[in-house]
């Protein structure tokens, strides 16, 4: 059983590493793979190559894995503690609170005076934005958790989260200008790319801590699989943990949506994915998968967007959805069961 | 540890059970005495709605007491913290898991989780207390299987496990025999039995088999309308207990058998 596992991961471990290769060498530009392995370790003669690797392709890549596995673990942490299958940073509102704060900062500068009306605006302002959007709606998901007995109620509530900021954003670009509505909408789109090495340090600081609080709730999250009341009688102190699952799960969505735009389907699919191929429910074993499995998804999802062999480069949430929505049917179509 | 011939375990004094609402507060049953002692087998029967599941959840602290006390082990539940807790008491519920997929071997491990490090990792010790519950309930063939693969009664027996593998001086179990046939109701509270004998744990359990109780059971808990009585079944029905259990129309006690009959 162990050993299984074992090799699974190092095969996980072997396919992310060529998907990462991969991803580095499409590009507009053609380099060869010499040249990628000789840019990586700062040792190319062409400098040109060189940039595009160190300051272009790498940070993206990285970007990338974050994005995918940060993700997907935001999906197993929200499906778990809501025992809920449906669950996602998407469904309980997570990305809409994001969206809503980004919307009020590009959109609603136009309506609330002069300071930041002619310019765009700036990406911290954005990140920002996103994250305290993100947080506020955490907070009040959580509030009514504590409140509503039935999950149920909660996902409903993160639907109508969506549907508020859906509305606001329309009263918003209503009276918005024409650069800013489109500097909205492209950031809807999300994209991997455009990240500074000092933005990517910054967002896998927070995606760390985020990580470090999943790692330490595998074992309450196991325990809550057997339903909260079993949990409680096995000593897990429920208030506290799904504090710190909430948590975790804000940082790391929250900081996600902030720095690539709102993701969709990755956090809602790739704990699924995962279940179905690893076939188990412990933790301690879907967690590493998830982010292993959500890295790769969202390399290959990157791949693709690139469209190897032309100038284009297509919207990443066009690209998760049509790829992996697929996936996902095919695979429930032929397990004829859903695993959670 | 205790010099008394009979070990208790687990006492309510003038218990009041209920809920307290913002400004109304719903007594369900009162003056509630009774001492569960170690390696018994305690059934508690009563008719629908009469407040065993209530009762049952004022014990496992899921909902507090309205007024007396519980002490479990010689402490007050109330100062018991939810570790400690964890460690002399767990339970089986009717509500079912959440999570159906995982094998009876990892359901019966997360028993351990009172006794295991953070991130739970299970060590020499721990397996083979999980080996040995899942022998005491005869589950071996199955250990490999997942939840979702499971007939009622075998879950069942494999949530009895898990308690088990929590190594508490006393296991609450609710209802362990609904939705099972007549064979594994009368299996289960054999099994039940069997098992205070041989680990010398206290089991306390609510069930509508009234019949099977009064033959299994050490001491029986009976709630009524108006109380709720606390003795061995041999003398619960001398003194006519059961006798008014239930509205008499339809079914009515019959001392000699100790069972129930519908009148003719």
């Amino acid at each position: 059983m162990k050993t299984s596992y074992t090799y699974s991961f190092i095969l996980l471990t072997v396919i992310l590493a060529i998907c990462l290769l991969v991803n580095i060498s499409l590009g507009s530009v053609y380099i060869p793979i010499k040249g990628i392995f000789s840019s990586l370790f700062g040792s190319a003669d062409n400098n040109t190559w060189q940039i595009i690797i160190t300051d272009y392709r790498l940070p993206k890549a990285i970007t990338a894995i974050l994005v995918g596995s940060g993700l997907g673990i935001s999906g197993l942490l929200m499906q778990t503690l809501f025992r809920n299958p449906l669950a996602g940073p998407f469904v309980l509102g997570i990305t809409s609170g994001a969206s809503l704060g980004v919307a009020l900062v590009i959109l609603g500068s136009g309506l609330f005076g002069g300071f930041l009306a002619t310019s765009l605006v700036s990406k911290w302002s954005i990140v920002i934005a996103a994250s305290l959007g993100s947080f506020l709606v955490l907070l009040a998901v959580l509030a009514v958790s504590n409140k509503v007995r039935d999950t149920m109620a909660i996902l409903i509530i993160g639907l109508m989260f969506g549907s508020i900021t859906a509305a606001v954003v329309s009263v918003l670009s209503y009276f918005s200008s024409a650069e800013q509505l489109q500097q909205y909408i492209f950031w809807g789109f999300g994209s991997l790319s455009n990240l500074s090495w000092q933005e990517l340090l910054i967002f896998f600081g927070i995606y760390s801590v985020g990580l470090l609080l999943s790692i330490a709730s595998i074992k309450g999250l196991n325990s809550l699989l057997l339903g909260e009341n079993y949990a409680k009688s096995l000593g897990l102190n429920l208030k506290q943990s799904r504090l710190i699952i909430i948590l975790a799960t804000s940082l790391v969505a929250g900081t996600i949506t902030a720095f690539a735009g709102p993701i969709a389907f990755i956090g809602l699919a790739i704990p699924h994915l995962t279940r179905q191929i690893f076939k188990t429910s412990n933790h301690k074993v879907l967690l590493p998968a998830v982010f292993l499995f959500g890295a790769i998804v969202m390399l290959v999802c990157d791949s693709i967007a690139q469209l190897p062999g032309s100038d284009y480069t297509l919207p990443i949430n066009a690209i998760t959805a049509m790829v992996g929505a697929p996936v996902v049917i095919w695979l429930l179509v032929r397990q004829r069961k859903m695993m959670f | 540890m205790n010099e008394d011939p009979k070990n208790i375990i687990l006492t309510a004094q003038e218990l009041t059970i209920g809920y307290n609402a913002k400004n109304a507060r719903t007594v369900v049953a009162s003056n509630i005495n009774f001492e569960l002692e170690q390696g018994q087998l305690i059934g508690l029967v009563g008719a629908n709605g009469i407040g065993k599941s209530t009762l049952l959840r004022t014990l496992i602290k899921v909902q507090p007491a309205l007024s007396g006390s519980i002490m479990l082990n010689g402490k007050d539940l109330k100062s018991t913290s939810s570790i400690e807790l964890a460690k002399q008491l767990s339970i089986v519920l009717t509500e079912p898991i959440s999570s159906k997929n995982l094998t009876v071997h990892e359901l019966v491990a997360l028993g351990r989780h009172p006794y295991t490090n953070w991130i739970g990792s299970l060590y020499e010790d721990d397996e083979n207390i999980i080996s040995n519950s899942i022998q005491l309930v005869n589950i071996n063939e199955l250990k490999d299987k997942r939840c979702y693969e499971l007939s009622d009664g075998q879950l069942q027996k494999v949530m009895l496990a898990r308690a088990l593998a929590q190594d508490t001086d006393i296991i609450v179990l609710d209802e362990p025999t609904t939705h099972l046939d007549m064979y594994h109701k009368a299996y289960i509270l054999k099994l039940l039995q069997k098992l205070t004998k041989e680990t010398g744990k206290t089991i306390l359990f609510s069930s509508h088999e009234i019949d099977l109780a009064i033959q299994l059971c050490d001491t029986m808990i009976v709630m009524h309308n108006d109380r709720v009585d606390f003795d061995q079944p041999c003398n619960l029905i001398s003194q006519g207990i059961f006798e008014s259990l239930f509205p008499s129309d339809l079914i009515r006690f019959d001392t000699n058998t100790g069972s129930f009959r519908v009148n003719k």
